[in-house]
């Protein structure tokens, strides 16, 4: 190739974010096969295991994604009262601690929930959401709104020009603009999602209602908690690391280049769809989304009364390891991005199949020799919760750089810009958006760890999510509750600040 | 003339701060729920910090099974001086890592089974049983569940202490026809949970009539909530129980404090903690006897419990029955 | 004086072969069939493109080794020519300082530089906000600032109207050969443009880059190749 590309990215402080992310997923998976005993190797029940993770992970996957596009074309047509609030709603199923969105769901679908309560009233036989296809609910749940999330900053990126045009042409703007813009967005947004479902745990078997529903992660939660066989962890955790790299390569050979060309920034105004097909569906993505969530709130308030005092500091440490948390994964977020690369799309996806129970316990195990855990607890966690959120940062933010790169690379390179003005001049102030979604997801997601934390923390270092996991322990079911709902509210809160910062568009 | 008052006063200042620098601590590894403000860690923390002149320091590890399992991550390099909050079925895997130490206390111990276990003490007990709501059908056996069509919730036993133990249950009733049972249970069960907390909740949210959980559990209800509307069944075959042990760890680098600790923990102070802050039984008669409402639980008529060395042996078999029965 | 001393330029099956002197402080219009890499070649000397074999000289100095920012070459792009995110006042300010940070003079410059465009009320507003033709003068603005010895124009007025075009082309003239005296290379698929404002012409066609010829004498006695390519353009 004689055309020469155009390096004004920099490199260097990409490699280190290389290096550090490898340590943390591998390094960690090595510390724990390091250590263990090589017994006997897995058992058929293991294989079932893998088996039904994937079906459920694939499934799961490919009904999100499905479901996302008539309700991301929806959102970017229409506006509305009450939009910029439910585009950022869109973030709240994802950051919920898993049993209080599990719970919420429940109080809709379950047995003793309002659809069966409806049902019953009318007459109709009672839904069990039990089973393969109320795992594959509670995966929708969450993740639809982040597959919704992406496409529509896909939409937001195709020009406005191309819109007029299409729309003076009188052209369908399905096959032109749509599809196009969906090979590059859908085949990353599958194998997100795909690799949360794949590492699920506590949804897969709360709702799958018995052991066959059981995926690799709680295979592994079993052998390194209960039967301390740290071989057959490490062996799972590989295999889950293996499905990972398979998804990862196929999703690639989908993803076409985007070639659209820069907009200038303008908003985007179209004249095509039904007004009320679009009403529907975003009226019934809303409820879909809204109504378990409206229960978790509901069930919470009366249990604030019963918090005990010691909240306020468990949130208020939570609270600070989040905001360290997302500054961390920003910064390995740009270092990779500016990268580019393959290896950088690889790493950016391995954090999502590593199992954070093998990430935390490695950890330890490398940690412990040297210095008690508990000090590190902090900076540790917000380490590890800064690398599990990359996955969705990168692909937040990597795109962005991309285009910005392709669009302005030459213009920087022949008025002799260099990496650093290059890098704080052009490249930052136009990835306000992406950025801002990154770290409130990161933040938000970090409220929300139960994983390395419980680990390393001594008593003296709880946060949120645990002091709820020990109110639960306790009886103290309703006071458990109001914790969710200030989890809810902080978690959503720290989203909401990061994400105002470059929300839809900043024109709008 | 001065030089003789100022050293020994300088040398006085020496040892006293010498001595005070040098409080023992005594490290106590245990289960969250002990060490949370309504546990019984802090009223245990200070009634122990009054006769001990030392600092105990509780780390909370998870749950039973995560306590095992961070005691063998750290080895035998561990802080932790006590391990208190094992259960009957982990204590074979935790003899065989060699990290304890015989405990030397002997105890008037008032559990319903003899207990001989040089390394592992017991500081409470309990039964195992179903939970349901008051003036519901309550079937009376374990077999009357199964041929009925009454729904409960479960935990899992490869991830949980009480699932672990509802299949010790069912193993120690019936032996070789465990399997069938299961198999009969199978559409009563409307779902596995992972841990305790999320099955109650479920049971709690209306999506059972009964949850796996402990004879004691009416008593929180009745106790801290006024609320007598739960109620345990009680099953013919005998209920399994649940024994929480304390160990002393071989690497202690202050063996005296552990032991005088661990006879702490059998004495009347500890065990009249226990009932309203852990929810079972203390392991002694303590001099009060039992809280009011205590009386309302129901007693079973034969309490099951295996050795720990033949709990250890059954559970890869019954595992598999049990996942083979629901998995049809 | 602008020299490519036998360069070779090859992609895949793409050749192109140039061997040609280009005058100075005149506008060199680059004609020729799509494909025929005419872009290619503005691209070379800007160093965005790698050539096999073969330099660039100006002046006697060759410039291969260095990156197109250190080139003595400015370059303006069909699009993406300014920052939308920037001022026209800041994107101008590039031309005298890639980091943007001016002293006083320097701002001075700029603002004289934009009135001479006519563009000085618009200095803090966003290119988003200005007309087609207005970028243009903006970017013209810039290349004036940066004044480099050498100007590259891959059709960047091509999206303009035909009257806007001509003027932007005689602005371009006035500005950048008139009064600053640089060698402008302008790619461009109207030989109007050609004839309006250039002074030679370089027929690009069948792999190689013909030297260029005065644009009167090319127009009066074109080759058969571009004779055809005249034609076909009526």
């Amino acid at each position: 190739m004689a055309q020469r590309p155009v390096t004004i990215n920099p490199t260097k402080p990409g490699g280190i974010a290389v290096g550090l992310v490898l340590a943390l997923t591998l390094g960690t998976l090595g510390a724990v096969a390091w250590r263990a005993d090589w017994g006997c190797g897995l058992g058929a029940a293991d294989w079932a295991a893998v088996r039904f993770t994937v079906t459920q992970a694939l499934v799961s996957a490919g009904l999100s994604c499905l479901l996302a596009i008539p309700v991301a074309r929806a959102l970017a047509r229409r506006r509305f009262w009450g939009r910029s609030v439910l585009v950022t709603l869109l973030g709240a199923p994802f950051l919920l601690p898993v049993i209080v969105a599990v719970l919420g769901l429940l109080a809709v679908f379950g047995r003793n929930g309002i659809l069966n309560d409806a049902l019953g009233a009318l007459g109709l036989p009672e839904v069990s959401i039990y089973g393969f296809h109320g795992v594959v609910l509670a995966h929708v749940f969450f993740n639809l709104p982040l597959v919704t999330r992406l496409i529509l900053q896909g939409w937001l990126s195709i020009p406005a020009e191309r819109f007029r045009l299409a729309a003076s042409l009188d052209a369908p703007v399905g096959r032109l603009l749509e599809r196009p813009m969906l090979r590059t967005v859908l085949p990353p947004a599958f194998l997100i999602v795909f690799l949360i479902c794949l590492t699920s745990f506590a949804v897969a078997l709360t709702l799958g209602g018995g052991p066959r529903a059981t995926t690799v992660e709680l295979a592994i939660y079993q052998a390194l908690r209960f039967d301390f066989d740290l071989g057959r962890a490490a062996m799972l955790a590989s295999i889950q690391f293996g499905l990972c790299s398979i998804a990862a390569a196929l999703a690639w050979r989908m993803t076409a280049v985007d070639g659209f060309g820069a907009g200038l920034d303008r908003s985007v105004d179209r004249w095509d769809g039904s007004r009320w097909g679009d009403a529907v569906v975003i009226a019934l993505v809303a409820t879909f989304l809204l109504v378990p969530l409206i229960m978790v709130i509901v069930r919470g308030v009366p249990g604030l009364l019963e918090l005990p005092a010691d909240i306020l500091r468990a949130a208020l440490r939570s609270v600070t390891i989040a905001i360290i948390s997302a500054a961390l994964c920003i910064g390995l977020t740009l270092a990779l991005a500016l990268r580019g690369g393959r290896i950088v799309g690889l790493v950016g996806v391995l954090p999502l199949a590593s199992s954070s129970l093998v990430v935390g316990t490695g950890l330890f195990l490398l940690v412990y020799p040297i210095v008690n855990p508990a000090k590190l607890a902090l900076v540790v966690t917000a380490l590890v919760n800064a690398v599990l959120a990359l996955p969705f940062a990168l692909r937040s933010v990597a795109p962005a750089v991309d285009k910005i790169t392709s669009d302005y690379a030459r213009l920087g390179a022949i008025l002799d810009m260099s990496t650093w003005v290059w890098t704080t001049r052009v490249i930052l102030p136009r990835l306000r958006r992406p950025l801002g979604f990154a770290a409130g997801l990161a933040a938000a997601l970090s409220m929300g760890d139960l994983g390395v934390i419980a680990l390393f923390a001594g008593d003296a270092q709880e946060t949120l999510p645990l002091a709820m996991y020990r109110l639960m322990g306790a009886y103290r079911m309703d006071a458990a509750a109001g914790a969710a709902l200030v989890l809810l509210v902080l978690s959503f809160a720290l989203f909401w600040i990061c994400d105002r910062g470059g929300r839809v568009d900043a024109d709008l | 003339m001065m030089k003789p008052i100022i050293l020994t006063t300088v040398a006085g200042l020496c040892m006293a701060t010498a001595a005070t620098a040098e409080t023992p601590v005594l490290t106590v590894m245990t289960y969250d729920s002990f060490t949370s403000e309504w546990g019984p860690g802090p009223a245990v923390e200070a009634a122990f910090e009054d006769t001990c002149a030392c600092d105990l320091q509780f780390v909370g590890a998870g749950d039973g099974a995560a306590l095992l399992a961070r005691l063998q991550l750290e080895g035998p390099r561990t802080e932790a001086d006590v391990v208190l909050g094992l259960d009957t079925n982990l204590t074979a895997a935790a003899r065989v890592t060699g990290l304890f130490a015989p405990h030397g206390v002997t105890a008037d111990l008032a559990l319903p089974i003899a207990w001989d276990d040089a390394e592992f003490l017991p500081f409470d007990w309990g039964y195992f049983a179903f939970v349901g709501n008051a003036g519901a059908d309550a079937p009376t056996s374990l077999r009357a569940l199964a041929d009925s069509d009454i729904k409960v919730v479960i935990q899992d036993p490869r991830s949980s202490t009480p699932g672990l133990g509802l299949l010790m249950w069912v193993k120690a009733a019936y032996g070789d026809d465990a399997g069938q049972i299961w198999a009969d249970l199978a559409d009563n069960i409307v779902t596995v949970t992972p841990g305790w907390s999320e099955a109650y909740g479920l049971f709690l949210e209306g999506e059972a009539d009964a949850a796996l959980s402990y004879t004691t559990s009416p008593a929180y209800h009745l106790i801290a909530e006024e609320d007598d509307s739960k109620v345990a069944w009680a099953f013919d075959e005998g209920h399994y129980m649940q024994v929480e042990v304390a160990g002393k760890v071989a690497s202690t680098d202050v063996p005296e404090l552990a032991d005088q600790f661990l006879a702490f923990m059998v004495g009347d102070v500890f065990q009249t903690i226990i009932p309203t802050t852990n929810w079972m039984y203390p392991a002694t008669t303590t001099v009060d006897g039992l809280p009011e409402g205590f009386d309302t639980l129901i007693t079973p008529a034969k309490a099951l419990l295996m050795s720990p060395e033949d709990a250890l042996a059954a559970r890869p078999a019954a595992l598999d029955e049990w996942r083979n029965a629901l998995s049809q | 004086m602008l020299i490519c001393e036998k360069l070779e330029l090859t992609q895949g099956t793409f050749q192109l072969s140039a061997d040609v002197r280009f005058a100075e402080q005149a506008i060199t219009a680059v004609i020729g069939p799509s494909g025929a890499g005419k872009s290619t070649l503005l691209l070379a000397i800007a160093g965005f493109f790698a050539a096999q074999t073969g330099r660039v000289l100006l002046n006697d100095v060759s410039f291969m080794s260095a990156v197109p920012g250190k080139r003595p070459v400015s370059m303006l792009f069909q699009d993406n020519n300014l920052f939308p995110h920037l001022s026209i006042f800041e994107n101008v300010g590039l031309g005298l300082r890639s980091d943007g940070k001016l002293n006083v003079a320097d701002q001075k410059s700029v603002l004289s530089v934009l009135d001479r465009v006519g563009l000085k009320d618009m200095a803090d507003r966003k290119p988003g906000a200005l007309s087609g033709g207005q970028q243009s003068r903006v970017a013209l603005a810039r290349l004036l600032l940066a004044d480099r010895p050498v100007v590259l124009l891959d059709e960047p007025f091509a999206a303009l109207g035909p009257s806007l075009k001509d003027e932007m082309l005689d602005l371009m003239q006035e500005m950048l050969v008139k009064d600053a005296g640089a060698t402008v290379l302008m790619v461009t698929h109207d030989p109007a443009d050609a004839q309006r404002v250039a002074d030679h012409v370089a027929w690009v066609a069948d792999g190689v880059v013909h030297a260029p010829r005065p644009a009167a004498a090319i127009f009066a006695d074109p080759s058969a190749g571009l004779r055809n390519y005249l034609g076909k353009m009526g």
